[in-house]
């Protein structure tokens, strides 16, 4: 009960390079989601299987929600939000197998995914825009607001890592006062609790990051 | 009083003060959303995404009370 949320735990050295026990379960996330769709999308045919026509409607899926969120010229934003999401949805779900840690409750990983947001947002509007337009557009409505829109711009990266880190890790503090107060039965709803904050933390992020990105793009089409 | 003590009790006042204005103002949200969808339920689906990102923001708030609570109690520059 006395852990710091903000400190990380070394698991073992890599060289000089202390590896962290988020990171290692960042890994097996990593290598979980792309061994599923390499064995699932190695010979893709017209007569699928189980594993094909579940990865397809899956896929399906993901398109059609970006497509919504961010109208048109969405589908090449798919790739990047999807890995998001399914990312988000498995690091945030990894906290049900016992002994692990969701990589999401301690603040490097929310902070990593921020910042691709961050980066991809400017990538992309310089990308849709041009670089004149797109720095033109802090100077709007009036020159004046610049400091207040770069501000904004900072704080709603941070509120992005700081929103999944807080909820991730508030809950995994209930969950050990919980189990500290009456460890037997009672914990089973927080744990069923946490695969939904998990599971809603996940899309509002993805939400969110095509949000922004959206935003960014703004109506201009992309060639 | 030493400066642990003081923390604490401002980390409690930043998380008891900072959650009421967003939880009222998710409540108002929440019922006005409800409030939309019971009327035009076909478009649940709009309402409802738009509602989620709301929310998401107004969180924001009572999420940096969150952060100065816990630098407070973890990080804080004061304690030495």
């Amino acid at each position: 009960m006395h852990a710091n949320p903000l400190q990380t735990e070394i698991l073992f050295y890599l060289g000089p390079v202390p590896i962290s026990e988020a990171v290692a379960t960042t890994w097996v996330i990593m290598a979980l989601l792309v061994g599923v769709s390499w064995i699932g999308l190695r010979k893709a045919t017209a007569n699928a299987g189980p594993l094909q026509t579940a990865l397809e409607v899956l896929i399906e899926t993901l398109t059609t929600q970006v497509g919504e969120i961010m109208g048109r010229n969405s589908a090449q934003f798919v790739p990047l939000i999807g890995t998001l999401f399914l990312f988000l949805v498995c690091a945030n779900l990894s906290a049900v197998f016992p002994g692990a840690q969701a990589p999401t409750a301690h603040i490097e990983t929310p902070a990593a995914l921020a910042t691709i947001v961050f980066l991809s947002v400017h990538y992309y509007g310089v990308r849709s825009r041009g670089w004149r337009e797109y720095v033109r557009r802090y100077t709007r409505p009036t020159p004046l607001l610049l400091p207040l829109n770069i501000l904004s711009e900072i704080t709603r990266t941070f509120s992005l890592m700081i929103r999944l880190f807080g909820n991730m890790m508030s809950h995994q503090f209930v969950l050990a006062i919980v189990a500290f107060l009456a460890g037997l039965i009672v914990p089973i709803p927080f744990l069923a609790l946490g695969i939904l904050i998990g599971l809603i933390q996940a899309y509002i992020f993805t939400v969110l990051a095509a949000v922004y990105i959206g935003a960014a793009v703004g109506n201009t089409a992309l060639e | 009083m030493d400066i642990h003590t003081v923390s604490v009790i401002g980390a409690v006042i930043a998380v008891c003060f900072g959650a009421i204005g967003p939880a009222f103002s998710e409540g108002r949200a929440i019922a006005a959303a409800m409030e939309a969808i019971a009327r035009q339920p076909e478009s649940a689906g709009t309402i409802s995404r738009t509602l989620f990102v709301g929310l998401a923001m107004i969180e924001t708030m009572a999420i940096y009370c969150l952060v100065v609570a816990l630098l407070l109690l973890y990080a804080n520059p004061f304690a030495g």
